[in-house]
């Protein structure tokens, strides 16, 4: 038998220190930031029987004053709606003079910034802004939402117009056409059927959104929703929530269809 | 037929590209195109031969201005384009047909929009948005697909058609803008060889049977020879040979492309 010397190759991964120092500090603050802030499971445990109380008030949900909370859901719809139609309405032209192989920097600069304007806070830092600016009720929602939505799709569009194939639209100016033309004929049904989708999960996230900007008097179903929870009306709380659910729901099964209609 | 002779040039009735010293810099100082002059008049296909990356798209782009020029002017049947901007620009461009390697259709739209797409240099863009266009270019459409055999497709999307269907399709809507000049980019490149011919066929014919210059960027030095009338060889981004392509010889492509290997 022949011996054999088996060659010393070393760890075959390299070791990196500065992850698992990353790894170890990060360790340490979620348990020094938990105790600070008094996380604790004796906390959360007594929580859970508050909570088992609370569900227990909500039970049997109140529909009794079904009048206001049918009222207050067709309003979110309008607010939903509205917001909807027209924030995919400017998303449009934002999104196109955002996209920047069409355009050129000193329009795109702009209108990305709008955008990443728009974006920045959450809608119920608009709600507040606006129901300051407009006063309480639907307007103040639905200016909430337009923005929300600019925010939201304007950037989708502004990228999808980006993944464009632009050989067509060499086709079509080196025929001549003007640019709406091109736009038109070039652009826009290259990316139709995404910005169908994107308006649809707007839409979606408009009426979800629009159930909540009530809570700061802009509108909706939102402010019945806290004035119960206030009161301490319970099951009627439980009836609102309940609705909710069952018009997202309905919104769904809407947007599926309407997907299919344009596949 | 070269620039000596384009210098003195009368206004004529036929339909013509005339360029003139044409130079192209990217990078300053390193020209792509330098100093190309010729001239194509009334029924005649050029065929552009050249090794790749010697600007033979560079030089058809620049005459529709695809492309800006660094020097040098390009006329279509005497109009200046080189001097043009904006919506004169487009204006010139309708008379100015391209066909291109990849077709360049819109794959999401029917055959007949993409034929129409020809003429949307002629129409207002609320009028293209509605699909209103003249009835008598719809005629003249219908008709047109009919020639190249393709009106059963004429309500199908371009994606389901083939390459030669589709280089067709490209081809007719090059046709309907009524060009004063043709030009087709590497049209068959993309194509099998049996395709390919039946592409440089229906080309030359429509060009013929409508007195339309035809300038074509070929590499297949074959399908040249046996389709146009002239050939010009580029190289290094000048023109080496310009003349009848029976008259093209091993010399002269050895010239052009370099080297003798590929020669049989």
């Amino acid at each position: 038998m022949t011996t054999v010397t088996k060659q010393e190759y070393g760890s075959p991964f390299r070791i990196n220190w500065w992850a698992r120092a990353g790894w170890l500090i990060a360790v340490l603050y979620v348990m020094y930031a938990a105790n600070y802030l008094d996380v604790s499971l004796t906390r959360f445990i007594q929580g859970l029987g508050n909570g088992a109380a609370f569900l227990g008030e909500m039970v049997p949900p109140n529909f009794a004053r079904w009048k206001l909370l049918v009222g207050n859901l067709l309003e979110t719809v309008e607010i939903a709606v509205i917001a909807s139609a027209f924030g995919v309405l400017f998303s449009l032209p934002v999104g196109l003079l955002a996209a920047r192989n069409l355009m050129p920097p000193w329009i795109t600069w702009p209108a990305r910034t709008f955008v990443a304007l728009c974006r920045s806070f959450h809608p119920v830092i608009f709600a507040i802004l606006f129901v300051k600016a407009v006063g309480f009720g639907p307007l103040a929602g639905i200016l909430t939402l337009i923005f929300a939505s600019i925010g939201f799709i304007g950037k989708l569009f502004a990228e999808a117009i980006e993944e464009i194939s632009l050989k067509p639209v060499e086709a079509l100016r080196a025929a001549g056409a003007p640019f709406i033309s091109v736009i038109i004929y070039a652009v826009f049904p290259q990316v139709q059927n995404r910005f169908i989708g994107f308006s649809s999960y707007q839409f979606d996230a408009n009426l979800r959104n629009s159930t909540m900007v009530g809570i700061v008097g802009a509108g909706g179903i939102g402010g019945t929703l806290f004035a119960a929870f206030q009161r301490f009306d319970y099951d009627f709380l439980a009836a609102i929530l309940i609705s909710i659910i069952a018009l997202v729901m309905v919104s769904e099964f809407i947007s599926i269809r309407i997907k299919k209609v344009f596949q | 037929m070269t620039s000596d002779q384009s210098a003195s040039t009368r206004p004529s009735s036929l339909r013509s590209l005339r360029i003139e010293n044409l130079v192209k810099e990217y990078v300053p100082g390193k020209p792509i195109l330098r100093n190309i002059s010729f001239k194509a008049e009334g029924k005649c296909s050029v065929a552009i031969i050249g090794p790749s990356g010697t600007g033979k798209s560079t030089l058809i782009r620049c005459v529709n201005k695809l492309i800006p020029p660094t020097s040098g002017t390009v006329f279509v049947s005497d109009e200046n384009i080189t001097r043009l901007h904006g919506s004169e620009l487009r204006k010139a461009r309708r008379k100015i047909g391209m066909v291109f390697q990849e077709f360049n259709l819109v794959e999401r739209l029917s055959v007949m929009e993409n034929v129409l797409c020809g003429r949307l240099g002629y129409i207002a863009p609320w009028r293209a948005w509605l699909r209103k266009y003249p009835g008598e270019e719809v005629d003249r459409a219908f008709e047109l697909l009919d020639s190249i055999g393709l009106l059963d497709f004429a309500r199908q999307r371009a994606d389901s058609l083939s390459g030669g269907q589709r280089q067709r399709v490209g081809i007719a809507r090059a046709i309907i803008q009524e060009p004063h000049v043709l030009l087709a980019d590497e049209p068959t490149s993309s194509l099998d060889p049996k395709t390919s011919v039946e592409i440089m066929e229906l080309l030359v014919a429509l060009s013929e049977e409508r007195s339309i210059p035809l300038i074509i960027n070929i590499h297949d030095v074959e399908l040249a020879k046996r389709f146009t009338t002239r050939v010009i060889g580029l190289s290094k981004g000048g023109i080496v040979y310009d003349g009848p392509p029976a008259d093209l010889s091993n010399e002269n492509l050895k010239e052009i492309y370099g080297g003798t290997d590929w020669l049989q």
